[in-house]
Parts: C-alpha cells; structure tokens; sequence
C-alpha cells in the first residue's frame, strides 16, 4: 500500500521537474487521444511540437506565429501569477482582456483618421485602463462586501462579450463596411498599427510588453517587499495579517496589475494580429493564460517558457488541423488535460510517496 | 398584468422549464460544499452531461437513457476531479478550472458530428384532464417529468441533509474533517462520492440543457450557466429550498429577457442578455455582505483538503 507522507517545504528537484514531467504526460494521453480519433499518434505529436519550428516547409511561416501567440498568453499569465501567489483568484482575465481592446480601439477611432503619433500610445494607456477598470469590480466587490471574487470575475466575462457583441455591431462598427459587423481595420490604419518590429519574427509591441513584464515581475518578487508580502500573503495568510500585509490593499493591486495586463494583451492583439473590434474577437486568450501561469509554476522565468510552449500548441494545432485534419477541438481538450496533469504531478513536490504496511496509518 | 403581450401563465411555466439545469447542477454542488469540496468545474461537467445525454439520446432514440447518458457522462469527469483533489491532494480551484476548460473542449471534440441535429422530444407527462384546467394546469400540469424529478430532489436532499444519518456524516465531514475523521468516518471516501454525486446531477442539467430546454447541440451550449449554479448555492446560504427560489428567480429572469427580446423591446439584445449574469453578481453582493450574510453559514472546512498523517 503506497502511503503520502508530507514534506516539511516542497521539493526543488520536483517543482522543476514536475512541469516537464506533466508535459510528457500529456504528450502520451493526448497521443492516446489522437489515436482513438484515428490518427497517427506519432505524426500528431510531431506536427504539434515539432514541424512548426524545424519542418523546412512550415517553418518560415509558423516561427514567427510563435512569438504573436506567446505574447498576449505571457502578458496575462505574468499578472495572473501575482494574485493566484497570493491567493487571490482572478480567473476572468478574457473579459479584461476583451474590455481593454475595446477601450483602446474607441479611443483610437475618436480620432480617426488623424495621423499623430499619439494615438498609439494613448490607445495603449486607454487599453490598460480599461483591463484595470473591468477587473476592479470583482476587487473592490471583494474588498467591500466580500463577494468571491471567482464568480464575479468569470461571470463579467459573460457580461464583457455582450458588450463586445453590441460594439461590433454598434457604436464601434466600420461606417464605410457596407454594413458588416466589426470596426475599422487598426491595423491598417497607420497611426493605431501594432506592426512586426523585426521582420520575421513575429515581435511586436505586445511582445516587448510581454518581455518587460516578465523581468518586472521577476524583480518584483525576487527583490521587493511588495513581492514578498504577494509570497507571505498566499503561503501563510495568519502571519501577513501580523506583519501587517493589508489584505485589501494587496487584493486591489494584484486584481487591477492582472487587469491591466490583460487589457493590454487585448489591445496590442486589436491593433495587430486580429486588426479589428469583432463579435468573435475574444480568443480564449484569458483562459489559456490560466494554464500558462501555473504550468510556469507561478514563476516569471517559468511563464516565459510554458507561454511558448502553449503557443507551440497553438500553432502545431492549426498545423495539424490543416494537415491531418485534427479537429481544432482536440487541441483545446489536449491544453486542458496539460493542467490535469501538472496538477496531478505537483503531488511529488509537496509529498513523499513512501510503501507501507496495510492497516497502518 | 400585461408585460407586453406575454402570457404570465406561460411565462411562470416556462421559467420552470428554463431554472431545470440551474436547479439540478446547483443542487448537486450544495451537496459536494457540504462534504466540505469546493468543486469549481460544474460549467465543464454539465457541458459533458449535455454533449453525452445528446449522443445518447440521438443514438439510442431515448430521451430517458439520454438523460442517464449525461448524468453518467459528467460523473466520469468529476471522478477525475475526485481522484486529483481526494487522492493526489491537488488545489481545488485549480482543479475545478481544469475541468471546466478540459470539459468545453472535450465536449465540443465529441459532439463533432452532432451540430444541426433535433434529439428526440422528451414526452411531457400525461395528467390528462388535469392539464386543462385554465391557468394552473399550463403551470402545474404541463411539464415533462425531469421538471418534476428536480423539484422532487430538491426535497429528497433536504430531507437527507436534515433527518438522515447520512446527511448528518456529510455535514460532519464538511465542517471539521479532522473531527469526522477523528470518529472514524472515512472522509475522503464519503467526498469522493459526494463530488460523484454532484457531476450526476450537473449532467442531467446538462442534459437538460440539450435535449429540451434548446434542444440541439452547439459548442459552450451552457453559456456560463455552470457558473451561476455556483453563485446560486451562496444565494442560497447552502439551504436545499433555497435553491429551488434561486434557480426559479434566475429562470424567470431568462425567460423574461428572451420574450423581451422576441417581443421586440427598446433594448439591444445584447444588454438583455448580459442581464441574468448582471442580475447574479447583483445578488451574489447583497448576499455575501451585512450582518446576515451568507458565508457565515458556509461549510467550515469548505475548500481544504484533508490528508490523514499522524
């Protein structure tokens, strides 16, 4: 009879080990779960994981595709990091996201078709404040009537889509569209585009963004009090009340930092890869993140990398898609059975597995 | 009362057909939070209850088994979430967001070939010359038999949680774990079937959901109705009544926004239909603030995990 015995602090072997031991998992249940669908389990991984970044033939366009996919995913996994550390849970990061792309796209198109090069950065500010608004509802509904802020968050999303719903069909629609839901072209435009800075990389602002917030918040947790109560709130929530973390103050700022974030990720996303305000705009983005944040372990470093790994996933789905003709749904049960089994593994960094006798305990 | 043309009488009778999946999952997750689980995934196990009771009941020609099908079908996906939270001592949040991300993929991969397609109509119970009584037969006497079967749980809930010895364990086992386990009840034993329990339950709203209350199958068909069956549990103070009045105020409010939205109202559909989640976080403050408020009946072990070292 196997026997969980506790450790007195987690195992740093295994929190290392655990995300890649999790992902090798999955490569085998989802390789399972491509067999059942009839196809060739083998061929499936490798056009997931590998063609789009080492095939000849898929390469030039897919490697570039990595950097637009990881970067909204990293934006928002960085600010989920925060709050999920303290454990506060902010789960509706797609109604952020889609509330900052909104505000962001209005503010842009108040001024169109001027040509200053304010635009941008005040669209960007608008994006983020956006975000920052749609996720101080849950925070401050928490802080002053201590609604949970799990069902608040995730319901917005609900209430975010209808609102993007009504924009696209509405107040933001292209007034030279011939009628057709959806805004002006940001992309086009070229006082609003979010461009590919380098060519052929795939980086744009959004993912410069990504960058900065990774190394912030690795300096914020490492090396500021502020990522230290973030730490003791969530590990030990007695003792940060006693060492006078204020528990509201920390709620607010971990709710509005994953907000804005998000909103970023939903404006650079608007001006540049998806181009417009449109009824199907909300990805999945902000639910993806959740995966992001926690196959990262909570870590900025580790979110960089589980940000590309997701967006490899993305891009060998659309690949497999097009080449086998795996439905896109595959993918999106494959990326929910990856949080299964992390969740599962992480049992090997906070016990011992150890044999015992039957009968005793 | 004239609300624009709408017929109260079929309005009250369609708000009980509309408050069925609410009711039902709700129910199910009143059960698990009382065993002291806090199982987040009711939208993706009700998601796999109505892609499973669909296929079933289009497969098999049964609207009944199509309904096991569902309740089976989302059992099988809370018996992933058990062994992770039960065995493997994994976060509950977490989990419970993994089911619901895994669950909406899942199902949309199985219900593939099924888009377009009518299920077979559930048969609404024959009451005979009851049903023609004005007003009160289309309200009590017109409804296909899970309507029944859920206001008949209801009450079979209640009676357990309050007068059984079963109830009075689960209870023990979600306010103190250590305290039932201290008395020799198996409490990760009586949790894991508590979570199966409340899958069974969120399936046959699922199924509910896409054999009659749509009926056809569409990708995310239970619009965050997972989640406001979530909500409605703190509305309802962890009360098995309670439920019943929550479920029916938010399907009256459903019914309501829907036949303002056909009757053609001023208001643009989509501010009409961000209306019931509105409605819930409205709802869901009032309850969780104030002196009354309702977390203060909530299970006290409600979301710990509960490992048996010495």
């Amino acid at each position: 009879m196997l026997r969980l015995e506790k450790r007195p602090s987690p195992s740093r072997f295994w929190q290392m080990a655990t995300p890649v031991l999790a992902v090798v998992l999955t490569m085998i249940a989802g390789g399972l779960m491509f067999a059942l669908l009839g196809k060739n389990p083998v061929e499936a991984i490798r056009t997931i994981f590998y063609d789009p970044l080492f095939n000849p033939q898929f390469a030039a366009y897919s490697r570039p595709q990595l950097l637009v996919k990881a970067g909204p995913l990293i934006l928002i996994a960085i600010g989920l990091s925060l709050g999920f550390r303290a454990g506060i849970w902010n789960i509706g990061a797609e109604g952020q996201y889609i509330m900052g792309a909104i505000c962001g796209a209005a503010v842009g198109l108040a001024f169109y078709p001027s040509e200053s090069v304010l635009i941008f950065p005040a669209m960007v500010l608008a994006g983020a404040l956006g975000g920052w608004a749609w996720a101080m509802i849950p925070a401050i509904l928490k802080t002053r009537f201590r609604t949970n802020e799990i069902l608040v968050s995730l319901l917005l999303v609900y209430v975010a889509e209808a609102i993007l719903a009504s924009m696209a069909l509405g107040r933001l629609r292209n007034p030279e569209g011939g009628g057709f839901p959806g805004s002006r072209n940001l992309s086009k435009w070229e006082a609003s585009a979010n461009p590919e800075l380098i060519a052929g990389t795939g980086m744009h602002w959004g993912v410069v963004a990504a960058f900065i917030a990774v190394i912030a918040a690795y300096i914020l947790l490492q090396r500021h009090i502020l990522g230290f109560q973030i730490k003791l709130a969530g590990q030990a929530p007695r003792a940060a009340r006693f060492a006078g973390v204020a528990p509201t103050k920390l709620v607010v700022l971990c709710m509005g930092l994953s907000g804005g974030l998000a909103g970023l990720a939903g404006l650079f996303e608007v001006t540049g890869p998806a181009g417009q305000i449109s009824i199907d705009f909300g990805s999945g983005y902000g639910f993806t993140a959740i995966i992001v944040a926690f196959l990262g372990r909570l870590n900025p470093i580790g979110i960089l990398l589980a940000g590309l790994l997701m967006a490899l996933t993305y891009i060998g789905g659309e690949l497999a898609q097009f080449m086998l003709g795996l439905p896109s749904a595959a993918i999106q049960a494959f990326q929910g059975m990856l949080l299964f089994f992390l969740l599962a593994v992480d049992l090997l960094s906070n016990y011992r597995i150890r044999l015992a006798k039957r009968g005793v305990a | 009362m004239d609300l624009g043309g709408i017929n109260p009488a079929v309005l009250i009778a369609s708000l009980m057909v509309a408050s069925v999946p609410i009711m039902l999952a709700a129910l199910g997750e009143l059960v698990v939070e009382k065993a002291g689980v806090l199982n987040l995934g009711v939208e993706g196990m009700m998601i796999m209850g109505a892609i499973c009771g669909f296929v079933t009941a289009v497969e098999t020609g049964s609207p009944f088994l199509g309904f096991i099908g569902g309740a089976l079908g989302a059992m099988a996906l809370s018996l992933i979430f058990a062994f992770l939270t039960q065995v493997l001592q994994a976060n509950q949040v977490a989990t419970g967001l993994a089911l619901t991300l895994f669950g909406l993929g899942l199902s949309s991969l199985i219900g593939q070939g099924y888009v377009g397609i009518k299920p077979p109509a559930t048969a609404i119970v024959p009451f005979g010359p009851l049903a023609d009584i004005p007003v009160v037969g289309r309200i009590l006497f017109s409804h296909d038999p899970v309507v029944y079967l859920s206001i008949a749980l209801v009450a079979g809930v209640w009676a357990v949680l309050k007068f059984s010895r079963t109830g009075l364990v689960i209870r023990a086992v979600g306010e103190s774990h250590d305290a039932a386990h201290a008395l020799g009840y198996k409490v990760t034993r009586i949790r894991i079937l508590a979570i199966l329990f409340g899958g069974a339950m969120a399936g046959l709203g699922g199924a509910y959901v896409s054999l009659v209350r749509v009926p056809q199958w569409t990708d995310g068909i239970t619009a965050g109705a997972g989640w406001i069956a979530l909500a409605i549990v703190v509305f309802a103070s962890w009360k098995p009544w309670r439920i019943l009045i929550g479920a029916y105020l938010f399907g009256g409010i459903t019914v309501l926004q829907l036949n303002l939205q056909a009757a053609g109202a001023r208001i643009p559909v989509e501010y009409l239909s961000m209306s019931p989640y509105l409605i819930t976080i409205l709802v869901l403050v009032i309850m969780s603030s104030g002196k009354g408020r309702a977390s203060l009946n909530a299970p006290v072990a409600l979301g710990q995990n509960f490992h048996a070292s010495r």
